[in-house]
């Protein structure tokens, strides 16, 4: 264990690496760059290759790629290379292989406001990519969690057979605060089953164990794997029947459901006895924290969730998080998009949408007002 | 009477259950896997080359699905991405002999960039293109190497363009092999993948074939035979042609041989610092 001083994205190249990232490819964006370049230096010292690519697309492949030849894999980006990667995502889904993008969110749309901050892409985070599926999404509010996250992101992937984003943003990204850097054996560090031997004859390398995670048979072994990108059956053959569509799809969501209670993580102060609750997640969450405190200084019996898991939601965690609240109010820097989930999961309260638009993080006058008329 | 059963002796490289493959009758897809094979498998007996650790990614495509039916590591992915997924499997484990096959859309359209940068990095890669002339998964569209002037069903007035030379582009670049074969004399086929799986860097065979269904019916060639004889006859063998002469020009031949041979360091050597 060491303490250090660092950003967001050092904290996310450290996070990586006690995790175990041996492979990362990238292409230069602000306001990620950082997490690539600090990797440059490191990783390879430690065995790991860190690679340049022509662009987003060739970067996130590659990842895929490296691993399925065994690595832990990683790419960061923001707004516009996480767009470019979409399509890739889904290549990640259907062949459940554990990758982590960290997208350090940046303002848009388009190229927007590169080295400003935002949470705009909370939804394209879940649904980049086409098709059905459900890639788990975490979301830090400081350097530390930053660090946390990116090992659990990690954790998750492996775990799951599937693509985990890490999604960060600017504000997080070039923040300093104190950090705590764990060794190898001071955290728990999960890794991907693999088979258990070369089988002689042919086997169904997609067939699932209890866990609905068949075992990975990276390259390289013997194993004779069958990587496909076409709706597939447990032979990895292209098989476009609604039975081998019903039991794939619904295989790779339920392999993620039933770990929901792994997956998702939140966080509550307050709660006890708070009539108004606040919702926020990522760098928001830190000044809606404090605007909670000089609330209840007013005497507004206010409480605090912080979503730090934000795909998929555990809808009756957190229904049930502030039993006494009669309002629910969601805080996040974008036009009002987690809001629409809370408007759903909280059915017997009233729910507001409390957004402040802006490219810094919002300031407590900020929040106070979008909040205010809700009170 | 029984008809008796026979094994084929490439089948040990063939995932069997699988068969039969998708190909129409007269696609050279198979006349090129084939020829791979055989080279492949004079490698593996020979002992130069370790089963375990070849790998065959494919994009999307007719061409792309041949590595289904391999008994190999295989990787059936994105459109246009093989050449980064494969970029970065053999990074993650050096240990690997990556094959990537595409067609001619899927290699040098969509993932055209890809294949710049791969062959500009000289990595340690081989890459087979199958050029049939046109998009045959999707139909029947213009690709890359259509001639021009030729109908197809998304240039119902002829191919306005030329076609690209991608012997001369990726020849342009570090790659370390650049060959072009053609279904019609498949002994080259074998002859340069043999050799391109002993080398070093990027290596890239180009290899020309019939698609009597889709190319061949814009053509007025539907008939396989016919297909296949008039491609024959259009395909021109010169010991060590010069990129200048790889464009393709289905009307004056199409040029088939060795263009480039080097033995540059490939790019995992470069990374490990190896300068010679
Ligand atoms: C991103 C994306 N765009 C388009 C397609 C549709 N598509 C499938 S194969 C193909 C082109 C096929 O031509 P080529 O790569 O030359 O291979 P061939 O079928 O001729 O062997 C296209 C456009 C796709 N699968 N993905």
């Amino acid at each position: 264990m060491r303490r250090a001083f660092a950003t967001g994205n050092f904290a996310v190249a450290e996070g990586a690496m006690t995790a175990g990232l041996r492979f990362y490819a990238g292409y230069p964006i602000t306001p990620s760059s950082e997490i690539f370049e600090y990797l440059a230096e490191e990783l390879p010292k430690r065995g790991g290759v860190v690679v340049q690519m022509e662009d987003e697309i060739a970067s996130i492949n590659a990842v895929i790629g490296a691993s399925w030849a065994g690595a832990k894999a990683m790419t960061a980006t923001s707004g516009p290379g996480f767009s470019l990667m979409a399509e890739a995502i889904g290549l990640a889904v259907i062949t459940e292989t554990p990758v982590v993008i960290v997208n350090v969110m940046r303002a848009g749309p388009s190229t927007g406001a590169p080295t400003k901050t935002s949470q705009s892409d909370v939804f394209q985070a879940r649904w980049a990519s086409h098709g059905d599926y459900i890639v788990p999404v975490y979301a830090p509010w400081s350097v530390q969690e930053a660090y946390d996250l990116t090992i659990k992101a990690f954790n998750t992937a492996e775990l799951l057979r599937t693509p985990v984003i890490l999604l960060s943003d600017a504000t997080i990204a070039h923040l300093w605060e104190s950090l705590t850097i764990y060794d190898r054996g001071e955290v728990e560090v999960i890794e991907r089953k693999i088979p258990k031997k070369v089988s002689d004859e042919p086997y169904p390398p997609h067939k699932p164990d209890e866990d609905l995670v068949p075992p990975m048979p990276i390259f390289g072994a013997g194993f004779k794997a069958l990587v496909e990108s076409l709706l597939h059956d447990e032979w990895g053959h292209y098989s476009p029947t609604n039975s081998v569509y019903h039991s794939l799809v619904k295989r790779l969501v339920d392999k993620v459901v039933k770990r929901l209670s792994y997956v998702y993580e939140q966080e509550t102060r307050f709660c006890e006895d708070a009539e108004v609750l606040l919702v926020s997640y990522g760098s928001t969450a830190r000044t809606v924290y404090l605007v909670i405190k000089e609330l209840r200084k007013r005497g507004v019996r206010a409480g605090f969730l912080r979503l730090k898991t934000l795909w998929p939601l555990d809808e009756e965690r957190i229904r049930s998080c502030c039993p006494n609240a009669k309002k629910v109010i969601v805080v996040e820097n974008n036009i009002g998009k987690i809001y629409m989930d809370m408007s759903r999961i909280f059915r017997n309260q009233d729910v507001f949408p409390a957004s402040v638009l802006s490219l810094e993080l919002p300031t407590p006058s900020e929040v106070l007002e979008a909040v205010e008329p809700w009170l | 009477m029984a008809l008796a059963m026979h094994v084929h002796p490439l089948d040990k490289h063939l995932r069997v259950k699988r068969l039969p493959t998708i190909f129409c009758s007269g696609c050279g897809i198979g006349i090129a896997l084939s020829a791979m094979l055989r080279a492949l498998d004079k490698r593996i007996s020979e002992g130069s080359v370790n089963p375990n650790k070849v790998l065959w990614v494919s994009g999307i495509g007719c061409s792309g699905r041949a590595v289904l039916y391999l008994n190999y590591d295989v990787a059936h992915v994105l459109h246009g991405r093989a050449i980064p997924f494969a970029i970065g499997a053999v990074l993650a484990n050096p240990e690997l002999k990556a094959v990537v096959l595409g067609g001619d859309g899927d290699i040098a359209a969509i993932g055209g960039n890809h294949l710049i940068h791969a062959a500009k990095r000289n990595f340690d890669m081989v890459v087979v293109m199958i050029t049939n002339f046109i998009y045959a998964m999707t139909g029947g569209q213009v690709a890359p190497t259509t001639p021009y002037g030729v109908y197809t069903t998304t240039t119902p007035a002829g191919n306005p363009e030329y076609p690209l030379n991608v012997i001369k582009l990726v020849g342009a670049l570090n790659a370390n092999y650049v060959a072009r074969a053609s279904v019609t004399t498949p002994h080259l086929i074998e002859q340069y993948f043999y050799k391109a799986l002993a080398m070093r860097g990027f290596r890239f065979i180009e290899v020309v074939a019939t698609c009597p269904e889709m190319f061949g019916r814009h053509i007025g060639l539907r008939d396989s035979v016919e297909m296949f004889s008039e491609l024959k006859k259009r395909v021109v063998y010169r010991h060590r042609p010069s990129l200048e002469e790889a464009m393709i020009d289905w009307e004056k031949g199409i040029v088939i041989g060795e263009f480039v041979e080097r033995n540059n360091p490939s790019f995992i050597e470069l990374l490990r610092g190896v300068k010679k």
